[in-house]
């Protein structure tokens, strides 16, 4: 693939920003999984992403070993998202109050995590840090057992996450495209009707909005130790609102969309910045109001529609649609 | 197993000081077709949506053969055997015919036959290629008949369907009817029907709703012979409408 050959074309920092990029892929994914194809918003995300990478930190201090804090950061995010799902699915809450639920506990994180500035703020020997966040956090190594732990340099750590992210685009296509997916598409399609068809709609919710929960804890805990470092800005507004533009961006309910998503916002942000223009932030603005009133549906669905019809030519073929390009 | 399929007893919906439902015992017994009639505002819908358990009731029971429906979750109610179509078709538009009839045929089939009872089911209503049209997409009287495909494709026991033929042409509507009556070899079925013409060509049994209680029962011809239901239904209607055979 391109990818494995991207290191070599690359800069160094370069690559170092680019495994960001997928990790923050990742994040999109996540978002894209629970609201793409199960149909609810989360503006949690950035709440299971910072859980994942304060997880991570305080384990990865505190064992120093980064895959037990890997796994950490994946169990403590789904933990957070079952006790939140369990309540708001069981309990049958509209589709508009969960969005505000979800970004309300990620704001009070946001506010708890701000105000562990004391020392006393301490798991173990991690330091939680208030706003200015968690330091020292360990870099992702590879642990074998019998043998030294071997740090990630940029390179096998790009490596690393790039396949990561792979396997789990590959996991989330799998889960879309069985029944199970194809029950969550008719709950997002029409929630009612599901569960008058005979789907108990709570617990596949609940399911999905878990493995979401726990991708994005994946993310988090990946970020904590690609930069050694977490602060509570994960937990922000900008943060949160973010994750549903990348999504929003490339096109929900296509996994595709999520990552282009991202990497076309991320990299826009990244130009506009280096480029060192004036008024960095309106011009992303622009640019992402444009890319929404032209693609309403996404790039990715918009550019596939276009593809078709490219395809199709002439052909007198219906317009047919079909249920997602899954 | 008694023959009796579903009964309620003093079933009472209220909506504030409203009662929608007031005090309705309603037997229907395995293999039966009947027919639920009566004006606007009679309680028709809010008795459905009771039976379906989208709605819970303020007091009374439902049985539903050994269940006690009120304790029951709306798709426990569904995978006990009852079916259910409602007046504004509710089909997965963004979803392919095909996709709508297997979603609904997996819940009782499985996975493996589910397949294969959509396809059946698509030549049954005569969609075969409709396969992969999404919903949203067909006129509004063939999303009903995917709809009635869906209720199909479950094979339940007890089929409730809401103004089966709402939005259909006349044709379609007759066609509607024969159907209804091929799907009660099969199952129990509750219809509810303004279309007096529908229902006298279904010729079942009629059971008349008004102010949320029953007010009469029998066979089309005794509803229609009954004193009480011409004044506030059939007889309001004729003064109204013209002849009587053309009512509603």
């Amino acid at each position: 693939m391109a990818l494995a050959a991207l290191p070599f074309l690359l800069s160094l920092f370069q690559v170092v920003q680019l495994t960001v990029f997928m990790i923050f892929c990742l994040l999109a994914l996540s978002l894209d999984l629970i609201w793409g194809f199960g149909g609810i918003l989360s503006f949690g995300q950035a709440a299971f992403f910072g859980v994942g990478g304060y997880a991570y930190g305080v384990i990865g201090i505190n064992s120093g070993r980064t895959a037990l804090a890997v796994v950490a950061a994946v169990v403590a995010a789904a933990l957070l998202a079952a006790l939140l799902g369990y309540f708001t699915f069981y309990g049958r809450v509209g589709a508009m109050y969960f969005a505000v639920i979800t970004l309300t506990v990620t704001l009070i994180l946001h506010q708890v995590m701000g105000s562990t500035a004391d020392p006393r703020y301490a798991v173990g020997a991690a330091r939680l840090g208030g706003y200015n966040g968690m330091t020292n956090i360990p870099s992702l190594a590879l642990e074998l057992p019998g043998r030294p732990s071997i740090v990630l340099e940029p390179v096998p750590l790009f490596y690393a996450v790039g396949a990561t992210l792979l396997l789990i685009v590959a996991l989330c296509r799998a889960l879309v495209r069985s029944s199970f997916g194809r029950v969550l598409r008719a709950i997002r399609e029409d929630e009612r009707r599901t569960e008058l068809l005979g789907y108990d709609i709570r617990w596949r919710k609940l399911l999905t909005f878990v493995i979401s929960g726990g991708i994005a804890g994946l993310a988090g805990g990946l970020f904590a130790g690609w930069g050694n470092f977490v602060n509570p800005q994960v937990f922000s507004l900008s943060q949160s609102a973010l994750v549903v533009i990348w999504v929003m961006v490339g096109g929900r309910g296509t996994l595709y969309g999520a990552v282009a998503g991202t990497l076309v916002v991320q990299f826009l942000t990244n130009y506009l910045g280096a480029a060192s223009v004036t008024y960095t932030t309106v011009l992303l603005g622009v640019a992402l109001v444009l890319i929404v009133l032209l693609f309403p549906r996404g790039l990715v669905p918009s550019l596939g529609l276009a593809a078709r019809r490219l395809a199709l030519g002439l052909a007198q073929a219906p317009p047919a649609e079909d249920s997602g390009p899954a | 197993m008694s023959d009796i399929v579903l009964e309620t007893r003093g079933l009472v919906k209220e909506f504030g000081g409203l009662r929608a439902v007031d005090g309705v015992d309603f037997v229907l017994r395995r293999g039966e077709l009947r027919c639920l009639i009566g004006p606007n505002g009679a309680g028709k819908s809010t008795f459905f949506h009771l039976l379906a358990g989208t709605l819970r009731p303020t007091a009374g029971g439902i049985r539903f053969k050994d269940l006690d429906l009120t304790r029951l979750e709306p798709h426990e109610i569904a995978r006990a055997g009852m079916g259910i179509k409602f007046q504004v078709p509710r089909v997965y538009d963004q979803l392919p015919v095909a996709e709508n009839l297997w979603l609904s045929a997996h819940v009782r089939h499985g996975r493996a036959a589910a397949g294969t009872v959509a396809d059946r089911v698509l030549d049954e209503i005569r969609f075969l290629q409709h396969r992969n049209t999404p919903v949203g997409h067909l006129s509004h009287g063939d999303r009903q008949w995917v709809e009635i495909g869906m209720v199909l494709a479950a094979e339940p026991e007890l089929i409730l369907l809401d103004e089966p033929t709402a939005g259909m042409t006349h044709a379609e509507a007759r066609r509607t009817a024969d159907l209804v009556r091929e799907i009660n070899r099969r199952a129990t079925v509750i219809v509810v029907e303004h279309d007096m013409d529908f229902v006298r060509h279904l010729a079942a049994g009629v059971t008349v709703l008004h102010r949320g209680a029953i007010l009469a029962q029998g066979s089309m011809d005794e509803i229609r012979d009954n004193p009480v239901v011409r004044d506030i239904y059939l007889g309001k209607r004729r003064r109204a409408s013209g002849p009587p055979t053309n009512s509603d």
